[in-house]
């Protein structure tokens, strides 16, 4: 029904204009539903966001009272003064230096569980998945709660265990260790899907592969180093970029446990310093130049790389 | 991640989409009869009650509460709402700290005119804090947090001690504890409480903001401020007090176990023990806040509101009769007092206070010295930017304290300073030195 009336629209547009209108309008047609959506839902906000960022309140005098605030352009400014905080580079460096332990591990304990539970030695293969699976499911904001609490050294069980066996409990919530208490959050959080997609993509690789290597004589690490892990090469990439942009936008963590310590500022990671900006300070313009700052610095690092690796990696496949 | 962002953008949206729809409000406006219906946005537990009341005795003008889910979160409803050009209430709570802000964003009205004079009901430090300093009335106080000092009277009598009256005491005070008992502390620094912080600059004297003709001053690092903060530094840096905020889990803990044994808090302080240590019932106590001079003794707030009128309200006359009648008419303090449970700014509310909380239900003269607290509260004035000193307390003091070090406090205070000026010079706001 539908496709015949919306043929006989075609149709009749095409009568009043001219035959080749057809061919051309036709796919815009099928195209209009998910280009609508697309510009009222992803690039109207973004291109408001880009407005908003070259916009500034002005304040005239003791500023009180009506009309004594005035929406003005402000040029680039807001970049300017997003780029030169003191608080920016910093909270960038924390967010490379907590990538540089999240990204690695995380992926690293994923991609063993995987081999492991593919390799098929266990029986209880479903439940494990599941079990490491679920933390996922936690949302961030409790799964940063549950962790805080178990940080807190008072009422950590952590710490009981820990001083009952004559230790002393590292004093998770100080300096010293508030990047690792955070990034410990992230990894619980983030095996389990990347486990999953990595484990999915082994059980794609057909087993004709390792029968064939194992006349050859390999044993089950050399299958793993030589077969397996070539091959998935490619969802490495992806969990890789996913987590890349993850450790870019690092916010709930250390916004929850924020109050439970004096270590992590309001300007921990370059997105808090956004949420500082735009509602503790009311201050949506220079918000917005920091998100468009981080989009680009988002686009550029995930794309940089995947053209680094992606033709090598994908190659792979053939 | 994502999910965080979402949630964020679905929050802000949901802020939007009740904004909105609190345009539907204005439509009942002059209703039958000439019947004025008013809006009245607060957070305040069974305030819908005390309006209960004005409801029967008032039929020309009905007011509907609308349930606010906090300070922070009204303000940017609110906010929202002014920017949107309707959906505002009539009536708005609003914090001390926040009426600047919401002045100047033209969000409240000046209700001089309607409001009479009700300036001598007030202590002068909470008049203060709706007038700004200026000719202008940017609402009507409802309650106020006069600081007090609550202490463990068991741990103070097993060790001979008495409640501190001046801050030396208080810092000998914790020595003693610390040393006879190195699990306890008297007290903790909280870089979270930038609220807590200001009463105690406030008690020494300090008044962050203030306006000389058409330009502001800002003086966080003046030498009272700087006393305060030094104080509470050396303490923290020698170990009496602890260096850890407050309302954590941590700190309820420590509350609950008795290794937490006092608190510079204010009024409103019985609600908070009762809720999170509610095992140590009957082992508190209170006093008046230590003093810096004995001889002439002074005293901060920490938190409390007023009732404004907001900018969109068709019935300014009204809505300021409402809030006059709500926080000064002796029916309805008494009703702030009793059903909503906060404590009215009003100066001659013992009559409506004459039973103490019930977690110190043996301290009789709990509200004579609040009120006492209340009377020598020092003026101090807020400016339009608060929140982001408030935030350059939280991560300078958070660093401060952290550190451990007395000299990082006062470096703090600096942070502070230059963080709060630099942002009004940026906005346009004239700032005078």
């Amino acid at each position: 029904m539908t496709v015949t009336s919306m043929r006989r629209r075609s149709t009749a547009v095409a009568a009043v204009d001219r035959p080749g209108r057809i061919r051309r309008g036709g796919p815009w047609g099928f195209l209009a539903p998910a280009i609508v959506l697309f510009i009222a839902f992803l690039g109207a906000p973004i291109g408001y966001a880009a407005y908003l960022s070259l916009r500034r309140v002005k304040v005239s005098g003791l500023g009180l009272g009506a009309g004594s605030r005035t929406e003005v352009w402000a040029g680039l400014s807001n970049y300017g003064r997003s780029l030169t905080d003191p608080e920016f580079l910093p909270s960038v460096a924390r967010v490379g230096a907590y990538g540089l332990i999240v990204v690695p591990l995380m992926l690293g304990l994923a991609l063993l569980m995987a081999l492991l539970l593919d390799a098929g030695r266990t029986r209880v293969g479903g439940f494990a998945r599941t079990a490491i699976f679920l933390p996922y499911a936690v949302p961030a904001v409790i799964a940063s709660l549950l962790w805080g609490f178990m940080y807190l050294p008072r009422i950590s069980p952590i710490t009981d265990v820990l001083t009952g066996l004559g230790l002393q409990a590292p004093q998770m919530l100080s300096s010293g260790w508030i990047l690792y208490a955070v990034a410990n959050i992230a990894i619980w959080g983030g095996t389990g899907f990347n486990m999953i997609v990595l484990f999915t993509s082994l059980r794609s690789i057909p087993t004709e592969m390792y029968e064939a290597a194992r006349l050859d004589g390999a044993t089950d690490t050399q299958i793993a180093l030589r077969i397996k892990i070539p091959i998935i090469l490619p969802s490495l990439v992806m969990t890789f970029v996913f987590s890349l942009i993850a450790t870019l936008q690092v916010f709930a963590e250390p916004m929850t446990l924020r109050p439970l310590s004096n270590t992590i500022s309001t300007t921990w990671t370059p997105l808090m310093k956004v949420y500082r900006d735009a509602f503790v300070r009311n201050d949506v313009y220079s918000a917005a130049a920091t998100s468009v700052v981080i989009a680009l610095a988002t686009f550029a690092i995930s794309f940089g790389f995947l053209k680094l690796v992606g033709s090598r990696a994908f190659r792979q496949e053939d | 991640m994502r999910k965080t962002i979402a949630g964020v953008l679905a929050a802000s949206l949901l802020l939007l989409a009740s904004g909105c729809s609190g345009s539907d409000d204005d439509s009942g406006d002059q209703a039958a009869g000439g019947k004025v219906e008013l809006t009245y946005w607060s957070w305040t537990p069974n305030m819908d009650k005390v309006v209960e009341t004005w409801n029967s005795g008032h039929p020309g003008i009905h007011v509907t509460v609308n349930k606010q889910d906090g300070g922070d979160p009204a303000v940017a409803k609110l906010l929202t709402a002014i920017k949107a050009g309707s959906g505002a209430p009539d009536v708005m709570q609003a914090e001390y700290q926040k009426v600047p802000t919401l002045v100047s964003a033209d969000a409240i009205a000046d209700i001089k005119d309607e409001a009479g004079s009700l300036k001598d009901k007030f202590p002068e430090s909470v008049w203060n804090s709706v007038t700004l300093g200026s000719e202008a009335v940017y609402g009507v106080p409802q309650d106020s947090g006069p600081l007090l000092f609550f202490y463990r009277s068991d741990v103070f009598d097993k060790l001979k001690i008495k409640a501190p009256t001046t801050w030396d005491e208080y810092a000998q005070a914790a020595r003693t504890i610390h040393k006879a008992n190195p699990k306890q502390y008297l007290g903790t620094f909280s870089a979270n409480d930038p609220g807590w912080f200001t009463g105690l600059a406030q008690q020494a004297g300090a008044s962050w903001w203030g306006v000389n003709g058409d330009s502001w001053s800002v003086n966080i690092n003046d030498a009272a401020t700087q006393k305060v903060a030094s104080y509470w530094g050396g303490l923290v840096q020698e170990g009496a007090i602890l260096n850890t905020p407050m309302y954590t889990p941590e700190w309820n803990a420590a509350l609950n176990d008795g290794s937490q044994v006092g608190w510079v808090s204010a009024v409103w302080a019985p609600g908070v023990l009762e809720g999170n240590a509610a095992s140590t019932k009957g082992k508190w106590k209170t006093a008046a806040l230590p003093q810096w001079d004995a001889a002439a003794p002074s005293g901060g707030n920490w938190g409390g509101s007023a009732t404004s009128v907001t900018t969109q309200s068709k019935h300014k006359k009204q809505a300021t009769e409402f809030i006059a009648w709500l926080n000064t008419d002796p029916a309805a303090v008494k009703l702030l007092a009793g059903t909503a449970n906060i404590y009215p700014a009003v100066t001659d509310s013992t009559a409506a206070l004459s039973q103490p909380p019930a977690f110190f239900a043996d301290q009789t003269d709990f509200y004579t010295l609040a009120a006492d607290a209340g009377k020598v509260a020092k003026p101090f004035t807020y400016g339009p930017n608060v929140n982001v000193a408030y935030n350059a307390y939280n991560d300078a003091f958070g660093k401060a304290a952290e550190s451990k070090q007395s000299a990082q406090f006062t470096s703090a205070l600096a942070t502070m300073q230059t963080t709060t000026v630099d942002d009004m010079k940026s906005a346009g706001f004239k700032v005078a030195g």
